[in-house]
């Protein structure tokens, strides 16, 4: 019995039938455009488009753009073209589309919704607020939803705009000047002969005007690990807006989420919309305001994520209050991992901010050897009071 | 050409695509568009364009990207030394204005460097553009504008459009997210550690020496070693040195003698605390679940 899922006789031909299956994909996240659906059609007359298997792996060849998308394919593939044989009701999208959903939702939030409900602490979950965001294709069950907290309610757009101008000062303060190669600068420490001698060919071969180089400054890659477990929700708040004002100030950063699992949010984050950003980053943050396992979460971000995107010109930012449930080595032994790239280590404890404080939490005292720096951080002029200091990692 | 007798032609030349890459390179020539190939170290992604190359009869021209590189090493630059020295004799001669200028600014003084020398071949070459996640984001910006138009403008010389489209591959290690215009614009294949029979069959195809039975230890043993949490897991490159290693130590079977496995698994392990973890008992017990 064939899986392939049927397509009722009204249809239009297989161009509305890719174009659905496009459409399927962008409402599960994947960003394509006309062009993908012109060239998906491309590339199904150059496979045996009615054998299964080829179709699928043309399609993802085109349709997919990275690793994570590739893993996602073969399900959505399943989804909507091995239906079990069941008929598929419509092949066109609709007029309602969720992308519209998406965006109605993050105006509302940041019109007077999101400003009239800005305590800092959300209330308790079942209340209307925390469902009513609109991007219900991404989740898989109400249920789950109920436990989710809504993360726009804790952050208000004023504040994510200071956050931005906070993180870009900190972006700016982080250069490095190790680089090794000279470029092209109005001041530099060396002759650039080769610019010297290009310019002198106007002048019939004399050198008249000088050029220089320099080692450039590059910044610095700022790494943002977050924990949003229970003892942190007092400070969310501002962590989250510093999360979503650094990657707005900054396209090269890069953020995650831990409480006992570890997210990468980088891609939500990136959203144009501040509040839609979060909005989106609240639906990857299940669980939040759990339990912490930093450790693990520490130790996976070192085995995975590290090995692609930290080097020896990044900077580690931990913000996280060391309260661990796991055992106290394992935090030791991820920074330790962490440290071999080559890169910064910065631990933000919202703790450190208070009067007697000392770092006797097991998991922070695993941690300290392997800091550059450990400061407090609990509100956002205590981080922006971090720009003197990373200056001179 | 199907997808099918393409990947027969690349086995033929040595190299055992999966279905998915060979599908996706099949698209790439028929659709003339990019492809980006994404993936551990190790894996062989480079050298898929130097076997497609060979398989076409194409040649291949390599752009390695690294931070910093800018457009005078991947695209043009005028050979500024030759210029001055033109200068300078034609001031001698007595030629002067206009005609040197034409002299100084045509072909003869202009260094091709990769992407330029891709697109003026007289047939199509394939375009290898390697590590692209090292260049700066800048420098794919305009590598996005010279895969869709295929021309370059020389301000002193003018447009040059393409006498061929390159077959362009891409190919990253997901050191940094590429931006999306480029993925846009790229067919892409996420290229993962071959399952245990393609291995075998690369292993056989590149050592058609090592003998079925160890063929298949050393397959196993590798495979086998991935699982293991190890901080640089070991390609297929590593796994090709490893077999020849064995081969050169003259062993025919893995468990046969520990200190032997033992030396030869430098070959496999780049790093102090890999070696460490993989103590001669770890590996002669990987290797007795191997056989």
């Amino acid at each position: 019995m064939s899986r392939v899922t049927k397509f009722a006789a009204r249809d239009p031909g297989p161009a509305a039938r890719v174009v659905g299956f496009i459409a399927h994909l962008r409402a599960n996240g994947l960003r394509l455009g006309v062009a993908e659906a012109e060239l998906a059609m491309a590339a199904l007359a150059h496979v045996d488009a009615a054998r299964p298997e080829d179709s699928r792996r043309a399609l993802r060849a085109v349709c997919t753009g990275c690793k994570e998308e590739a893993a996602r394919f073969d399900t959505l593939f399943d989804s909507y073209w091995m239906d079990m044989g069941r008929v598929r009701q419509k092949v066109m999208p609709t007029l309602k589309s969720p992308a519209k959903d998406h965006v109605h939702a993050s105006r509302d939030a940041k019109g007077q919704d999101a400003a009239a409900s800005g305590s800092a602490i959300t209330p308790d979950a079942g209340d209307g607020d925390a469902d009513s965001d609109g991007t219900g294709k991404l989740i898989a069950t109400t249920q789950r939803n109920l436990n989710r907290r809504d993360l726009r309610d804790l952050v208000r757009p004023e504040e994510v705009a200071e956050a931005e101008d906070i993180a870009r000062r900190i972006g700016a303060a982080l250069r490095d000047q190790r680089s090794r190669r000279r470029i092209a600068a109005r001041r530099g420490d060396r002759l650039h002969f080769r610019k010297t001698i290009r310019a002198s060919l106007a002048t019939g071969g004399e050198p008249i005007r000088l050029w220089h180089k320099k080692r450039p400054d590059r910044t610095r890659k700022i790494v943002a690990l977050c924990d949003v477990s229970g003892s942190m929700s007092v400070y969310a708040q501002v962590f989250l807006a510093f999360l979503a004002g650094l990657m707005r100030a900054d396209t090269a950063a890069d953020a995650y989420l831990f409480h006992t699992r570890l997210v990468r949010i980088t891609e939500a984050l990136r959203d144009k919309d501040a509040m839609r950003a979060i909005g989106r980053m609240s639906l990857m943050a299940d669980g939040f305001g759990g339990g912490s396992k930093i450790g693990p979460s520490l130790m996976r971000f070192a085995d995975t994520y590290a090995k692609r995107f930290v080097d020896g010109r990044s900077v580690v930012l931990i913000l996280s209050d060391g309260y661990d449930t796991e055992a106290p080595q394992m935090i030791g032994a991820a920074l330790a991992k962490l440290r071999k790239r080559g890169c910064k280590v910065v631990w933000l404890n919202p703790l450190k901010g208070w009067a007697d404080y000392a770092p006797v939490a097991c998991g922070m005292a695993a941690a300290l050897p392997y800091l550059d720096a450990f400061k407090a951080a609990n509100t956002l002029q205590d981080l922006a009071a971090l720009e003197k200091d990373l200056v001179r990692l | 050409m199907t997808w099918t007798t393409l990947k027969s032609d690349l086995a033929g030349a040595g190299y055992v695509a999966s279905d998915d890459l060979a599908v996706a390179l099949q698209l790439a020539l028929s659709l003339g568009r990019p492809l980006l190939l994404e993936g551990a170290a190790g894996v062989g992604k480079t050298e898929v364009a130097r076997v497609l190359a060979a398989v076409q009869h194409a040649k291949l021209i390599r752009l390695q990207c690294y931070e910093g590189l800018d457009a005078s090493q991947a695209i043009y630059e005028w050979n500024y030394q030759r210029q001055l020295l033109s200068i300078r004799a034609a001031a001698e001669d007595g030629v002067t204005g206009k005609a040197v200028e034409d002299r100084i600014f045509s072909r003869a003084f202009l260094l091709e460097r990769p992407l330029l020398a891709a697109i003026t071949q007289d047939t199509p070459p394939v375009l290898l553009i390697d590590e692209v996640d090292r260049a700066d984001e800048e420098f794919e910006a305009y590598l996005l504008e010279i895969l869709s138009d295929f021309q370059i403008s020389i301000p002193e010389l003018g447009t040059i459009t393409a006498t061929s489209r390159p077959i362009v591959i891409l190919t990253s290690n997901g050191t940094r997210d590429l931006s999306d215009a480029l993925r846009r614009r790229c067919l892409y294949t996420y290229v993962d550690y071959p399952d245990r029979g393609t291995e075998l069959a690369i292993l056989q195809a590149r050592c058609p020496d090592v003998e079925a039975h160890l063929a298949d230890q050393i397959v196993g043993f590798v495979q086998k070693l991935r699982t293991e949490d190890l901080e640089k897991t070991p390609g297929i490159a590593e796994m090709l040195d490893f077999a020849a290693a064995l081969m050169g130590l003259g062993i025919a079977d893995l468990t046969d003698d520990p200190s032997v496995l033992q030396a030869a698994l430098t070959t496999l392990l780049k790093t102090q605390s890999d070696q460490a973890q993989i103590t001669p008992e770890v590996a002669g017990r990987i290797a007795g679940r191997a056989a």
